[in-house]
């Protein structure tokens, strides 16, 4: 199956850039129902050799079904899912799970209980002979740093530990694609940072080709080289974790991904006239000349303005403020009705109610949305 | 963790196959007995079986399985429920021993209960000799009524009490400290927060009582109480076959009716699993009310363990050899007991299987409709089940009729649902995830079932093995009608020697009853996870 793509590379980290040549997966049209409930709408996806892309969103927009489907755990109802080139699935061609090549890291790990971690490992190359599998799991073990602990049960083993072994399970029968479904929504928060730097540098290790699954924002940017936003069964929006973050293509990434506040604005010439004062037309991202005379909404990120408080005229008002830990998330709310987050340190405090100018401190263009794309009850 | 795993498998997604033909094999399998029994009452035409039904004789029947079934379930509940209050939430001094010590009633087959009463308590008992020197001429009559409904409320009230106990223990007593912060009294925040919350297993465990009570045959007979069973057994032996299968259809209607009714007042309610994660803390202190809750628990135990483990044991003591041997105990009936119930914990085990897995995981109307089916057997009574492959082995299996094959293939109709109950259990627990993780690997779907969910669900697979085991050992109706000529077991045994009045040679083989008994509680127990603490 999988012979040329793999054969876990410890020569080195390679290359990020996603390779343009053939994709090692795809998915077209990809249509999956439940009954009347459709979960998944005409999906399309391209995923290059050596790459990690995160299909990212919140639970229940169909993220975990799509990785399912490209496991062949679960049946399309339409399109096609392929692999190197080859349909796996359409409506004429099914191949079961076991003749994928596809490996999966289950969100709870799904250690079988009754198999040490070794047994774990080699569960998955049955058909190699002994020698050869024994070399294989040893490796594995010592790729995830687990050298001592083959002898362990599930049971004997921390949350950390478990989804190293599971890991290195998935990665054992060299897989051509690799999938993780919320790999590590099982673990505590400091070993969840700790654990994605640790997955990165194993998948990037062997050179695998990934797809992971997670509702958590950080970290999908954290990991991925490529981030897809999934929302109620469709793809919003594909691309580097940079530019979806700045330069999301619908409100709902925008809004997905770290808080956003929307700035009604009005466009005539080289201005946008808003609560906050104008903000000249060249600093707003590819504002065609169509929309000038119109009305948009301009994105804005917490770290895009700074609230001062001022005695005479002001802005608006603070009417929250969320201790964060190091910094400290004010809510302010402009004259003409606007609500508008922004992000200080913890140790410069404002009162409540105090009355503020919020300064623009951006060094990059801001993302923009016409108005008539507003949501039908928009709370943001 | 929010997720979005889909969990339950959608009807479209198509069945197995082979496993759903071999569910539904089994399915008819069991039904099949019941299709037969309803042929033969209607051959009895209409006319005939409305005056059959309507005699005063026949309305006495029910009227008196009816008064058996309701003041033994009120009964269980009232013993039951206040036992396992006492032993899970409050300072009863000796808790541990007593939960024992009131669970263990279960363990004696109710028909041992049942003759060890007669003797203890019946005219010229033992009970009563005892009690001559101090002008004691006669007890109150234990034949009857009074006898069937204590002695089948004695032996079934544990299913109320540790059905109850379970939810008690799985309840999170914050939810009460809550009440109690809402100003209620501990005894408002009983009502309106415990009871609401215990009620489904109550009736959990009332209807197994009542189902018990409504097919027990043991005692009825013994008892001289024209209940249900006991009728339909002498109609059936003094050739009143039309009559006998009239009854049996009554009686599966009312049992029927009992499981509607208990359905009905369930609702929606989910029973509460003991997963619950509650936390039991704060003990309820009894203060001077100890001493009567503790003379209850003694007085219950006692009566309905020691009154039967005391006669057994002086018969054991006196030898039985007065008699020929003719009703001497052979080993050679604990043999056969001992065979038969291999066979059947056998064929229920392989035939539970296909029906259980697709019960956990292929949860469909038409896979619910298999693993009901295999639950009529269990509402079904044991003397109806019998009657009913008498009828089916004459007309149509003339060549296993009377053999062991035919009396395994009733046992196994009859404890079915305990080996699907356990392995769909296990089956359950088994995390979806594991063998999907198994299919990634390189495993075919029976690969994966082999390598990674038949380990895991071997204990459960036992389990359930032992049980259908054990409570065949037990089974009485069905064995005295379908026994090929001679074949004698350890239940045979003590039915013989009961009936014909020699009590002394029982003493043997219900004494091992109740040790195997004894085992079965101890696989019930440890099937439920159900620590005695």
């Amino acid at each position: 199956m999988s012979n040329s793509t793999m054969h876990a590379t410890q020569d080195g980290i390679e290359p990020t850039e996603t390779d343009a040549s053939a994709p090692v997966l795809e998915l077209n049209g990809v249509s999956k129902s439940y009954g009347p409930e459709r979960v998944i709408e005409e999906l399309s996806l391209s995923v290059h050799e050596g790459e990690i892309l995160t299909l990212l969103g919140p639970s229940g927009c169909g993220k975990t079904t799509t990785l399912r489907l490209i496991a062949g755990l679960e049946r399309p109802n339409g399109g096609e899912v392929a692999l190197n080139g080859a349909a796996v699935s359409n409506p004429d061609r099914f191949v079961e799970p076991e003749d994928r090549g596809v490996g999966v890291v289950f969100q709870e790990f799904a250690l079988f209980p009754h198999l040490t971690a070794a047994e774990n490992v080699a569960f998955g190359l049955e058909d190699w002979d002994a020698d050869a599998r024994e070399e294989r799991v040893d490796e594995l073990l010592d790729l995830v740093g687990l050298e001592t602990q083959g002898d362990s049960y599930p049971d004997e083993l921390s949350g950390g530990q478990q989804q190293r072994v599971a890991l290195a399970r998935s990665l054992a029968p060299e897989p051509e694609v690799l999938l993780l479904d919320e790999p590590f929504s099982n673990l505590d928060v400091d070993l969840r940072v700790k654990m994605r730097e640790e997955v990165r540098r194993i998948l990037k290790e062997t050179g695998v080709t990934a797809v992971s699954v997670t509702h958590d924002q950080e970290e999908a940017m954290s990991i991925s080289d490529r981030v897809a936003v999934m929302n109620d069964g469709r793809i919003e929006q594909v691309g580097d974790p940079e530019q979806v973050f700045q330069q999301p293509e619908s409100r709902f990434v925008a809004g997905f991904l770290g808080h956003a506040s929307f700035l009604p604005g009005y466009v005539h010439g080289g201005e946008v006239t808003t609560g906050l004062g104008p903000i000249p037309r060249d600093q707003i991202n590819g504002l065609a000349g169509t929309y000038d005379r119109t009305r948009i909404d301009v994105l804005v990120r917490p770290d895009d303005i700074r609230a001062v408080p001022v005695d005479g005229e002001a802005d608006g008002r603070v009417v929250s403020r969320r201790y964060l830990g190091p910094t400290i998330l004010y809510e302010v709310r402009l004259d003409d009705d606007t609500a508008v987050q922004c992000m200080h340190n913890h140790d410069e405090s404002i009162p409540l109610d105090t009355g503020v100018r919020i300064e623009l401190d951006a060094d990059h263009e801001l993302a923009w949305f016409p108005t008539d794309q507003r949501p039908a009850d928009a709370d943001e | 963790m929010a997720t979005d795993t889909p969990t339950i498998d959608d009807a479209g997604d198509s069945l197995p196959l082979p496993t759903t033909i071999a569910s539904g094999a089994v399915a008819a399998a069991v039904l099949l007995p019941l299709v037969w029994l309803v042929r033969t009452a209607l051959d009895v035409g209409l006319s005939e079986a409305i005056a059959i039904s309507t005699r005063p004789s026949t309305v006495q029947v029910f009227v008196n399985s009816a008064a058996l079934v309701v003041v033994v379930t009120v009964a269980s509940v009232l013993i039951g429920v206040p036992l396992a209050y006492l032993t899970v939430r409050t300072d009863l001094p000796f808790r541990r021993g007593f939960t024992i010590a009131v669970s263990l009633p279960l363990v004696v087959p109710s028909y041992v209960g049942a003759f060890a009463f007669v003797s203890a308590f019946g005219p010229q008992g033992a009970f009563q000799r005892l009690l001559a020197p101090l002008g004691v001429e006669r007890l109150p009559e234990i034949y009857g009524f009074p006898g069937a409904a204590l002695v089948v409320t004695l032996y079934t009230y544990p299913y109320v009490f540790i059905t109850t106990r379970a939810a008690l223990k799985s309840l999170d007593t914050t939810l009460i400290d809550a009440a109690r912060t809402l100003e209620h009294s501990r005894w408002e925040a009983f009502r309106r927060v415990t009871i609401p919350q215990i009620k489904p297993a109550v009736g959990a465990g009332a209807l197994l009582v009542a189902l018990y009570a409504l097919s027990d045959f043991g005692t009825p007979a013994i008892m001289q109480f024209d209940a249900f069973t006991r009728v339909i057994y002498v109609e059936f032996t003094s050739f009143g076959r039309d009559v006998a299968s009239l009854l049996s259809l009554q009686l599966v209607a009312v049992t029927l009716l009992i499981l509607g009714l208990e359905s009905h007042v369930r609702g929606n309610e989910p029973l509460y699993a003991g997963r619950q994660g509650g936390r039991t803390s704060g003990v309820v202190p009894l203060g001077r009310w100890k001493y009567v809750a503790v003379a209850a628990c003694l007085a219950i135990s006692g009566l309905a363990l020691i009154v039967p483990v005391g006669i057994l044991l002086t018969w054991l003591a006196q030898g039985g050899a007065e008699v020929g041997s003719a009703l001497a105990f052979r080993p050679a009936y604990a043999v056969n007991s001992i065979g038969v119930s291999a066979g059947a914990a056998l064929v229920a085990t392989v035939a539970g299987l296909p029906v259980a897995y697709l019960a956990a995981k292929h949860r469909s109307r038409l896979t619910d409709a298999f693993e009901r089916a295999t639950y009529v057997g269990y509402a079904v009574p044991g003397v109806v089940l019998g009657l009913a492959l008498v009828y089916l082995g004459t007309s149509y299996a003339q060549p296993i009729y009377q053999t062991v094959y035919l009396l395994i293939a009733a046992y196994v109709v009859r404890f079915l649902p305990q080996a699907v109950g356990s392995m769909r259990a296990s089956f359950l627990r088994v995390n979806p995830a594991l063998p999907e993780a198994a299919r990634t690997l390189g495993r075919s779907s029976f690969g994966a079932f082999r390598a990674v969910t038949l380990p895991l669900i071997a204990p459960g697979l036992l389990g359930g093995a032992a049980l259908v085991f054990l409570t065949t050992m037990k089974e009485l109706p069905a064995t005295l009608l379908l026994r090929p000529s001679g074949f004698k077991t350890l239940v045979t045994h003590i039915w013989t020697a009961t009936a014909s009045g020699y009590y002394g040679h029982a003493a043997v083989p219900a004494l091992i009853l109740v040790g195997v008994s004894a085992l079965s509680m101890l696989v019930i127990l440890s099937q439920e996870g159900y620590d005695v603490k």
